[in-house]
């Protein structure tokens, strides 16, 4: 098989990667802070994903245009999903947690499910059979698109956490738990502001996923397993991994397509997870635990 | 009552009539006595077990089926049949659900089964239905393996696996014959569910005894469940093929004609064994995108006198919605338990089974020569045509009988749609 077929995969699965990272990174930063396990994070995307739809299908809206007031929609749902209904749970045991968490998602499975059937629904933007030709290489324009909004969005929030005062608030929530307590903040505040930006982030991934596969409401499900894949890989907690990892997933991917045969690619995901946890349990960027 | 007593007592016919009535209502309440099963039976509604992904990756194929079902009752019982009344299991899209629902519907009192559109699916509660003693009635499943276990109670009138490519293949030929045209290389991409699977394996096996005149260059696989199946069709596209054959279900069938469009790769004709390509939803997704496509399937066939009634009943419940093969094959599974229910004059499985043995219906509506079952419990009269895609609609270009189109070979190229 000729090296153009080899471009052409990585670089798609490079840019579907990019997006797979943005995804993973909104469950990245609600584990590192809160230390909540979102069983419901893949769901949560799809709520995300059907208000693009909804949107676009009854007002034409692109998906481009609706990034910032969709991540909105749904940092503001973050903030009250946590503040009614996670932080009470903060204190009990984690299979407490992780039950509260896996019966949030099956309620948006099927509710979902009821509001909207099982048809796939889509999003047919003005160019969404446009590809650009580079050479050999033919770069789809959606993902493309939905890959540069995710680093624009990931830089957001880089410089969020690092020159604001409220995002070293956040980090200082994480750091230490006991010690942010003591020097006055108000940690149930800032751990219901943090699961709404990693609700947000998510918002942000979903209406960009819209533009490159369609949305059901069992797809959920494989996004939440997709985005551990990730974290684990790239280092739960950690920022920049889980767009190391979603990078390295969507690579992988591709390429173990080519080479090998589609229908065993996400075995290859998975192997990356086996490897990392054996060789480097605390993820690719994570630091280790003490 | 001084009139009726006067009646009874006095005249010689009126003595005769007494005796009469006496034996007419003594035979009459001795047949009551000697069947009250069946008086019971026919009484009650047959309950009927429908199990179907209607949640899951599978389930807009499921809701699809469970549309079928839903609009039976009232045609069958306008057709006469008794009446059936619906206990509906979801099978999420999973075989261990499937099992554990199907043994549940069955506790539960259902008296026959019909489903499950997935053959993985579909085999466990042929499993759980033997194992019971409980009628199933498959409506759509291909996987041949389901009829060939000699069980006593599973009975499908779908066509399996090997009757589908049988016909796909001699179709073809008819095909290449009357476009002029004989693909020499093709590249065979297909889901890897155990529909899938069965298609691929027939098609290795059957190939050489339909004596095909092109060769598989290249068998691509993927997962049901795949988001993105760009590096399919980059494989596809690299092995540059005469014509491109699939298996595929709906979801997939979407997400690969958008990725041909966007590697700029318009397959000179693109065959379908199976569903997909030929849904509703499919077509309105994509418009004229749509267009092209030639699927070998079972199907309805508009010549039948109960098409018309069942497409009327279709676009009457669900607006928007055309007929479709889930809706055709739903709805004859319980036509068959309506039938059978109605010979046996009971709802003993063991009764209902040997009535479905006995099946033979011909007026149905699938291509084909009516529904009856042989020895496997398998209905070999049933038969797949061939359509294609056009401007939004179906046509047919197989078989003659049915044809109403001449193929379009090949296909207009996705880039020059405008």
């Amino acid at each position: 098989m000729s090296l153009d077929v080899y471009l052409n995969v990585a670089v798609a699965g490079v840019l579907t990667g990019l997006v797979y990272g943005l995804m993973a990174l909104g469950l990245s930063v609600i584990f590192g802070v809160v230390r909540i396990v979102n069983f419901a994070h893949g769901e949560m995307m799809s709520i995300a994903m059907y208000i693009a739809v909804v949107l676009f299908s009854t007002l034409h809206l692109d998906p481009l245009i609706m990034l910032v007031p969709i991540a909105a929609v749904m940092f503001v749902f973050g903030y009250v999903l946590q503040a009614g209904l996670i932080n009470p749970f903060i204190t009990r045991p984690e299979h407490s947690q992780f039950l509260l968490v896996v019966a949030l998602a099956i309620i948006i499975v099927n509710a979902l499910l009821i509001i909207f059937g099982p048809d796939a629904r889509t999003v047919q933007t003005s160019y969404a059979y446009d590809s650009f030709e580079l050479g050999p290489i033919i770069i789809d324009a959606s993902k493309l698109y939905a890959a540069a909004a995710a680093i624009v969005v990931t830089a957001a929030l880089f410089g969020f956490f690092r020159f604001t005062l409220l995002g070293k608030a956040i980090r200082a929530c994480a750091d230490n738990y006991t010690g942010a307590l003591v020097v006055g903040l108000n940690v149930k505040h800032l751990y219901a502001l943090t699961f709404a930006i990693g609700a947000a982030c998510v918002g942000a991934a979903g209406t960009m996923m819209t533009l490159i596969t369609d949305v059901t409401p069992a797809l959920g499900p494989g996004y939440t397993l997709l985005a551990f894949v990730i974290v684990i890989t790239g280092g739960l907690g950690s920022m920049p991994g889980a767009l190391v990892g979603g990078v390295l997933i969507g690579l992988t991917e591709a390429i173990a397509g080519v080479l090998f045969t589609p229908s065993a690619k996400s075995m290859f995901a998975f192997g990356i997870l086996v490897l990392v946890l054996l060789f480097r349990p605390q993820g690719i960027l994570g630091r280790r635990l003490t | 009552m001084g009139r009726m007593m006067n009646r009874t007592v006095t005249g010689r016919n009126s003595m005769r009539f007494d005796r009469r009535s006496f034996v007419a209502g003594a035979a009459a309440g001795a047949a009551v006595l000697a069947a009250p099963a069946i008086l019971r039976a026919q009484g009650s509604p047959l309950k009927v077990g429908v199990l179907l992904p209607r949640s899951g990756f599978e389930a807009g194929n499921g809701q699809e089926c469970q549309r079928g079902i839903d609009i039976a009752p009232s045609i069958l019982q306008s057709l006469g049949y008794p009446e059936l009344s619906i206990m509906n299991g979801d099978t999420e899209s999973s075989v261990d659900v499937a099992r554990e629902r199907a043994e549940k519907l069955i506790s539960e009192g259902a008296q026959l089964l019909i489903g499950a559109f997935d053959s993985g699916q579909t085999t466990v509660i042929a499993q759980v239905a033997e194992q019971k003693g409980i009628p199933f009635v498959v409506n759509v499943a291909a996987a041949s393996d389901i009829t060939e276990q000699g069980y006593k109670f599973v009975f499908r009138s779908f066509p399996t696996a090997p009757m589908v490519l049988s016909d796909a293949f001699i179709i073809q030929k008819e095909l290449f014959a009357i476009t002029g045209i004989t693909p020499k290389t093709v590249v065979y991409l297909h889901i890897n569910d155990t529909f899938g699977t069965a298609m691929a394996k027939g098609i290795v096996a059957m190939m050489p005894k339909f004596d095909m005149p092109y060769t598989i260059v290249d068998e691509i696989t993927y997962d049901p469940q795949a988001r993105d199946l760009s590096v399919e069709v980059a494989k596809a596209k690299a092995a540059n093929p005469d014509a491109l054959i699939v298996t595929t279900r709906l979801n997939d069938s979407i997400l690969m004609t958008r990725e041909l469009i966007k590697q700029r790769w318009t397959p000179a004709a693109i065959l379908s064994i199976g569903p997909g390509w030929v849904e509703d939803p499919y077509l309105k997704t994509l418009g004229k995108y749509s267009d092209g496509p030639m699927i070998f399937n079972p199907w309805a066939d508009p010549n039948k006198k109960l098409t018309p009634i069942l497409d009327a009943a279709i676009a009457k419940a669900y607006s928007g919605i055309g007929l479709n093969a889930y809706h055709v094959y739903s709805f004859e599974a319980m036509l068959t338990a309506a039938d059978a229910f109605k010979r046996a004059g009971s709802a003993d499985p063991k009764a209902l089974a040997e009535a479905i043995r006995t099946t033979n219906i011909t007026d149905n509506c699938s291509i084909g020569g009516g529904i009856s079952f042989n020895a496997k419990g398998q209905n070999e009269k049933s038969r797949c045509g061939l359509f294609q895609n056009r401007g939004g609609k179906q046509v047919v270009l197989a078989p003659k009988a049915a044809a109403n189109a001449k193929p379009e070979w090949p296909m207009t190229s996705y880039l020059s749609r405008g």
